[in-house]
């Protein structure tokens, strides 16, 4: 399994592997906001919890076509399900190397971002908790609906369509977190039920993604 | 080693092969021949598990290998990145004489990229040296080989895989130069009503 | 003989003529006496005048909407579990249905919440977890459509349809905690506090049990299309062969 994130991951770094594309795409919605709300800072203030989080699902959402695809058509795939590691640490090692190229670097440039947005000063630790525990979800979730989609020629636009609508309590427990903490209120329960979110993908999205690739290997 | 008895395998949900049946003892190599879509592919993706048997069963002792035409070299890696990574996976080591044996020498540090057909076609077979598996299932592995390469490969084929007691089943067009059993498939084609094909239930 | 039987897609060609023409006339019998019931004899609310007469269709398009989800559910599990292709056929037929429902339970809704809350589109819990299942509904429809072959398709919406599932209750739950809504409670619980009384409720019964009869004909319509689809399918693959 590391094996397998230690490749993924060199080869998102090298050349062709579009390394960043999501980092800049998530700066590019962010700064397209004001230009169509307007510049006004309550207004920004107030919707940029919500903003960044749907930036990040979208960035997040943008590389997942590549997840599976291309080990899929150079073969990859149906060697790696003959080899002893188990299809289930197949789909656990891709999540966590899509997670470490785009969770991971959206959630730390997501404060840098939330400056421009003019985003409440209180808001800031719980943008990054939401985001640190809720993009191991959306990397979960993606997996299994890149697994779902592998085999088709043009899949890439019916995986958003599949994807998006599981991306729902995410997105909802995280956004109202950060919100709750820019107004002050208490957060624990958002925050709870985002951490069961993330922890109950992890443990049993694996095994739904395993079963969808060997249908699709078939 | 390898024992299929009775077999039936489909592609797409229909039928192709019925009633394989074949024996294949440790230290020898099993061609199977036949003309185009016979279902030499099917057959060995079947016995490699990637797909289930209508019927019939195979047996085999020792783990299996599959290896096709899309072998898996990521091009943005080397040589070397790419055998080490299947033998981390297969938790192996990657064996230094390897590289001599498919002339891959001075290749090590290349990237995939940058590679011939021909010579990223060897690095795909040196895969099957690095996994160590008893029984392979090889589709078509001479493709985009010169004669040369072809030998070399065979000669790997009898001096390291099987002289270690492996076996071997290759569907192949071209003689491998290797003292083995032929399959021709033809007989095998299944009939136009054999059963177990998926549209079945409906007729 | 098990009642699996019944799921051989021949037997259940058979069995299925002679109901369906028995569904159709039961669900037209029950629409009509139940609409025209609740329509024109029962008296108007005293708050909310003769607008809640559309809780005639409201109600049981928004609860088929739901349980057409449900029977997919089922359905995918039995194909998942014991292959029987009829099921996976019938949770393909049922998914169009179920969207139909789910958008006319959203009109009627839009309609209703016009006069009441004075805005077509409010967001709701309830009208926000009826998008969503739209939004399923859509998905599950477009991955049957995007797969050639009939039963890699039939696996794989099965499985999305259990994932699904769990993610469309994860979301209903997380609606309701993101909204407290404007949503009247439920009409049809056994709490008395919050139901409708029986002048409305008796034709409301009828309306519903008109809307289970449709969906069952429906439903039972599309599968013995797509068990043809597949008949033709496969003497036309036979042919080919032969």
């Amino acid at each position: 399994m590391i094996a397998l994130l230690i490749r993924d991951l060199r080869l998102a770094v090298r050349a062709g592997g579009g390394f960043g594309l999501g980092l800049a795409f998530f700066l590019i919605v962010v700064v397209l906001v004001p230009f169509g709300v307007g510049p006004e800072q309550m207004v920004l203030a107030r919707i940029a919890p919500g903003i960044l989080w749907v930036a990040a699902l979208l960035a997040a959402l943008l590389s997942l076509d590549r997840i599976f695809a291309l080990d899929f058509e150079d073969g990859s795939l149906a060697l790696l399900a003959t080899a002893p590691l188990p299809l289930e640490g197949v789909a656990l090692a891709k999540a966590c190397a899509h997670w470490i190229t785009t969770g991971l670097p959206l959630t730390l440039a997501a404060p840098t971002l939330g400056f421009l947005l003019h985003l409440d000063g209180a808001a800031y630790a719980f943008l990054l908790l939401t985001l640190l525990m809720g993009t191991p979800a959306l990397s979960m979730i993606g997996t299994f609906g890149a697994a779902l989609t592998v085999g088709l020629r043009r899949g890439g636009l019916l995986m958003s369509l599949l994807v998006l609508p599981l991306y729902v309590p995410t997105l909802i427990f995280g956004a109202e977190a950060v919100r709750r903490g820019a107004e002050g209120l208490p957060t624990a329960a958002p925050l709870m039920l985002l951490a069961v979110i993330t922890a109950g993908s992890i443990a049993f999205l694996p095994f739904a993604t395993a079963a969808v690739l060997r249908i699709n290997l078939r | 080693m390898l024992q299929v008895t009775g077999l039936r395998c489909a592609r797409g949900g229909v039928p192709v092969l019925e009633n394989v049946s074949f024996q294949v003892a440790a230290g020898t190599v099993l061609v199977l021949r036949g003309p185009n879509g016979v279902g030499k592919t099917t057959l060995l993706r079947t016995l490699a598990g990637l797909q289930p048997a209508l019927a019939g069963q195979v047996t085999c002792t020792g783990e299996s290998a599959y290896a096709s035409h899309a072998d898996g070299v990521k091009t943005a890696l080397s040589v070397t990145e790419n055998l080490a990574f299947w033998a981390d996976v297969h938790a192996e080591t990657l064996p230094d004489d390897l590289f001599a044996a498919f002339e891959l020498d001075e290749l090590r540090d290349r990237l995939a990229g940058t590679l011939s057909a021909g010579q990223k076609r060897r690095l795909g077979l040196a895969r099957l040296g690095v996994i160590n598996r008893q029984v392979l299932f090889l589709d078509e592995p001479t493709v985009s080989l010169d004669g040369n390469s072809v030998r070399m490969f065979a000669n790997w084929i009898r001096d390291v895989h099987l002289a270690r007691g492996g076996c071997a089943v290759i569907a192949t067009h071209i003689d491998l130069g290797l003292s083995a059993l032929t399959l021709e498939l033809s007989p095998y084609v299944a009939a136009p009503d054999a059963g177990g094909g998926m549209d079945e239930a409906f007729l | 003989m098990s009642l699996w039987e019944y799921a051989n897609p021949k037997k259940f060609m058979g069995w299925t003529a002679p109901v369906l023409p028995w569904a159709f006339s039961g669900a037209a019998a029950c629409l009509v006496i139940g609409l025209v019931w609740g329509f024109f004899l029962t008296p108007d609310d005293f708050r909310q005048g003769s607008t809640v007469k559309i809780i005639y269709l409201h109600v049981p398009s928004a609860m088929m909407a739901i349980n057409a989800w449900g029977m997919m559910l089922l359905a995918s599990l039995i194909w998942l579990i014991r292959r029987h292709h009829v099921s996976a056929l019938a949770a393909r037929a049922a998914a169009p249905v179920g969207l139909v429902m789910t958008l006319m339970a959203l009109f009627t809704g839009a309609i209703w919440g016009s006069p009441m809350w004075g805005t077509y589109w409010a967001w709701d819990p309830r009208l926000t977890s009826f998008l969503i299942l739209f939004l399923f509904y859509l998905g599950y429809i477009a991955l049957w459509a995007a797969i050639e072959d009939p039963d890699t398709a039939a696996d794989l919406t099965s499985v999305l349809c259990l994932v699904g599932s769990v993610f469309a209750i994860l979301s209903r739950y997380a609606v309701n905690f993101w909204n407290q809504g404007l949503h009247q409670g439920a009409s049809l619980s056994l709490d008395k506090e919050e139901n409708i009384s029986d002048v409305f409720w008796l034709p409301l019964l009828v309306c519903i049990a008109g809307f289970v009869l449709l969906f069952i004909a429906l439903v039972l319509l599309r599968t013995r299309t797509e068990i043809r689809a597949r008949r033709a399918r496969a003497l036309m693959a036979r042919a080919v062969r032969a």
